[in-house]
């Protein structure tokens, strides 16, 4: 099936964006933010996980973490292409909250199924979600969890998992007798301990969890199969995010450089500024309109979903190490410290990079499906 | 590609683009005796031009050129239906059309800016390829910074006599009409220029003088023309008198991609001399070229720079297809005045990167038989320089994008 012209982004996506853009405009500007996570700027400070969980509940209210859960789950059933536009602008607020994990969850449940329905109805009554796959060694592929189900009870250790301590249940990938399935569990189930990550993203928390024992309800007992379609969706959200937060910085770069004078001009005058300054404009523009074709591919063109995907997330993580080099870079010595708003962007945008595989790791993968695996 | 903008059709285009195919099914022309260059700005022999010039009126007067424009200047009076003549003639993959500029750029400003009976004598033979048109903006002392143009222009009753030097001048060795800048009024750099067209293949010996520069490519196709007392009536104005800037903002932004009409476009025909330019054919080049004891499509590094082609390229295309989704768009002319910067950028990195793929072997040229792709990889990436230099350089057009889009203060 082919793709509609403009992403399937209609007028009901046109006017959820745009009222998340205003949502967290009015609700958290960057200076509540900065309040919120960097009170202790101690760079030994033991982990915090340090979120609003106020306004978190009326993103919930307004029916947001339930957009992706199909109708027939309780849900809203809202296009990929749409739900990107929404957290394009969680990105430019940097807003910290499990809302991708739980769209990530959402989309993996969705996949498997009959067995995800129980679980899709508890992120549709308002539960946060999140995924639990990742080894030590941050592999991607989720065949490399160390997480093995046996006995009825997950036993080792997930590690990587985002805003771990935001969230009401886990979606765990465990080998199996036969295989790699997925399992639904509380978050605070006996036998689950979380231990926090102490991480340079102020605006995350990051927990290993280990599972001694815990009990969870087998959602899919062929993971891999369910991933594999639920990834281009994880990817290309977390790159939506990565193009709001992106713009924010470089907004932000663009307003310091119009109004910063040194040698009587503004910064802005001059080409080593200006210039690099337009490339980020246009790394970032590429990406979002990749971001909208891998979009409304997961929507409408499944088979070319992983490819476009890839695309999109390789995209946004060479343009967000960019702009985080240049947002700091810009603003000279202000941009070097802790008071300045743009280190909290640098850090989340550092992360998003690596997290869920960074450009390279898309390459590769992209390579394999465009040109074959090497020989 | 034609096939999913066929399904967005209005009635009339969809009626349009079933002729169109017909049509093109039927008289596409067939490979040319000559070797053709890669684009219409490196045409360099008669037979080349006339082989593309046939083609170019076929497909005129089978109303596929020209066809947003009124029927009153010898368009086709349809609305919105170039955009389809342009996707069935690329997806036919037809020859280029070798009138480029006159289509491209004199067509829109003198269509936005000539009096209506100079509209009417010109156009029809600028579509029908009949007279080929070329572009005098650059002279030795004006590239970049164009509005120093000094090639001045001295009223005498109701004609102008022009003095002066144009460099860069594509196709000027085969144009009979040039749209030209002109300065006539010495005190004020942006309001003393005036824009005028004016024949220069009638006045060759006779005021006008036309000299082939050579191409880093060993290619013609770029000349200088000198002005001699070369007489102009007034009727060849466009627009008024000192208001010659705006006028060639209209030129520049079609010549950009970012103006109002659709330019006429065709190309892809494959054969043995010309080529498609695109990651795949790149991707195709690494398969088929040994690399030690494998391909290179195997080596990883060559892989990730290919892929890093491919997104580029993507990305440019959905830039294109997204900046018609206003509800995705910060700012009106953010995407489209990227075109031209991304477009060129791409070309050049896809060339460079063909010539990594090839290794060793892309020392090969045009005349040597081991060249791989006939030697049309080191042709296609010295011509990207062009591409990064004509119709302002990427330095210029990073500062136009700082400037007008992200508001940031002019550079000198
Ligand atoms: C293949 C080809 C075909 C052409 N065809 C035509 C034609 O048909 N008609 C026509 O009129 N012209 C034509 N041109 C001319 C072209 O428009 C000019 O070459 C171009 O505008 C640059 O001017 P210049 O060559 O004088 O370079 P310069 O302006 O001298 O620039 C030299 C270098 O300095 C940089 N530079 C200049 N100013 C700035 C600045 N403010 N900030 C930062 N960097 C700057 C440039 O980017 C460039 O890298 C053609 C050129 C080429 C290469």
């Amino acid at each position: 099936m082919a793709q509609p012209n403009n992403y399937g982004f209609g007028e009901e996506a046109a006017l959820l964006k745009e009222s998340a853009r205003k949502f967290f405009r009015e609700h958290f500007p960057a200076d509540k933010l900065h309040a919120l996570v960097a009170a202790d700027h101690n760079p030994d400070r033991p982990p915090v996980c340090q979120w609003d969980r106020e306004l978190w509940q009326q993103l919930v209210d307004l029916g947001w973490t339930m957009l992706a859960v199909p109708e027939s789950a309780g849900g809203v059933g809202m296009p990929v292409a749409a739900v990107a536009g929404l957290v394009e602008e969680l990105g430019r607020a940097a807003f910290p909250c499990p809302l991708l994990g739980t769209l990530s969850a959402t989309y993996a449940l969705v996949a498997c199924g009959a067995g995800g329905e129980a679980a899709l109805a508890d992120i549709a009554a308002g539960e946060a979600a999140t995924l639990a796959l990742t080894n030590q060694h941050g592999d991607w592929n989720p065949a490399a969890t160390e997480v093995e189900y046996r006995d009825g009870a997950l036993h080792g250790t997930a590690w990587f998992v985002q805003d771990a301590a935001k969230c009401d249940k886990l979606l765990v990938c465990a080998s199996t007798a036969s295989g790699f399935g997925l399992f639904w569990l509380p978050a605070g189930a006996q036998g689950v301990t979380l231990e926090a990550d102490a991480i340079v993203d102020l605006t995350r928390d990051q927990a290993h969890i280990r599972f001694d024992g815990a009990a969870a309800t087998e959602v899919s007992g062929n993971a891999l199969t369910a991933l594999d379609s639920a990834f281009p969706a994880i990817w290309t959200l977390l790159a939506a995010d990565m193009v709001g937060a992106a713009e924010w910085q470089l907004q932000t770069t663009v307003e310091y450089v119009g109004t910063r004078k040194q040698f009587d001009h503004p910064l802005g005058f001059f080409q080593a500024i200006k210039h690099p300054l337009v490339e980020v404009m246009v790394q970032i523009d590429a990406a979002k309109s990749l971001v909208y074709n891998a979009a409304c591919a997961c929507d409408t063109e499944q088979e070319k979903a992983a490819q476009y995907a890839h695309m999109a997330k390789a995209a946004a993580s060479d343009m967000a190490a960019y702009a985080c080099s240049r947002s700091v870079q810009s603003h000279g010595g202000i941009g070097f410290t802790w008071e300045c708003h743009v280190h909290l962007y640098f850090k989340r945008q550092k992360h998003s990079q690596m997290l869920w595989g960074d450009g390279s790791w898309h390459r590769a993968r992209l390579a394999d499906i465009v040109i074959g695996a090497a020989a | 590609m034609s096939e999913e903008s066929a399904r967005k059709d209005t009635p009339e285009q969809a009626e349009f683009r079933t002729y169109c195919r017909q049509w093109l099914q039927a008289n596409k022309p067939g490979e040319p005796t000559v070797r053709l260059p890669q684009s219409p700005l490196e045409i360099m022999t008669p037979e080349q031009l006339s082989y593309l010039q046939a083609w170019q009126k076929s497909a005129y007067d089978a109303g596929l050129i020209g066809c947003d424009y009124p029927v009153e200047v010898g368009g086709g009076g349809r609305k919105d239906c170039q955009k389809v003549a342009n996707e069935e003639m690329l997806a036919a993959r037809t020859p280029f059309l070798p009138n480029v500029i006159g289509l491209g750029m004199a067509a829109p400003t003198v269509f936005y800016h000539a009096r209506e009976e100079v509209k009417a004598e010109l156009l029809p033979r600028l579509f029908s390829g009949e007279d080929i048109w070329c572009q005098g903006f650059s002279e030795p002392g004006a590239g970049s910074d164009l509005a120093n143009v000094q090639t001045f222009a001295e009223r005498k009753g109701d004609k102008w006599v022009v003095n002066g030097h144009k460099v860069w001048t594509s196709l000027a060795h085969f144009a009979e009409w040039m749209i030209i800048l002109l300065r006539t009024d010495k005190s004020h750099k942006y309001d003393g220029l005036s824009y005028f067209v004016v024949p220069i293949r009638a006045a060759l010996g006779k005021g006008v003088t036309v000299r082939p520069l050579i191409k880093i490519t060993g290619e013609t196709g770029f000349n200088e023309v000198i002005f001699d007392n070369l007489e102009v009536d007034d009727r060849y104005r466009l627009d008024e008198l000192g208001k010659g800037w705006q006028v060639a903002m209209t030129t520049l932004l079609h010549e950009r991609g970012a103006g109002e009409l659709q330019t006429p476009r065709a190309g892809g025909m494959k054969n043995k001399s010309s080529h498609t330019i695109s990651s795949s054919a790149v991707i195709d080049l690494a398969k088929t070229t040994r690399r030690g004891a494998g391909a290179a499509a195997d080596d990883p590094i060559l892989r990730d720079k290919m892929m890093q082609q491919l997104i580029r390229e993507e990305g440019l295309k959905q830039n294109q297809r997204r900046s018609r989704v206003p509800a995705l768009l910060d700012h009106p002319m953010r995407l489209l005045l990227q075109n031209k910067l991304l477009a060129s950028e791409i070309a050049q990195s896809l060339g460079s990167l063909a010539l990594e793929v090839e290794g060793m072997s892309s020392s090969l040229y045009l005349a040597d038989p081991n060249a791989p792709a006939g030697g049309q990889w080191p042709l296609a990436y010295m011509n990207s320089y062009g591409m990064t230099i004509a119709a302002g350089t990427s330095e210029v057009q990073r500062n136009i994008l700082g400037e007008r889009v992200l508001g940031l203060p002019k550079s000198k």
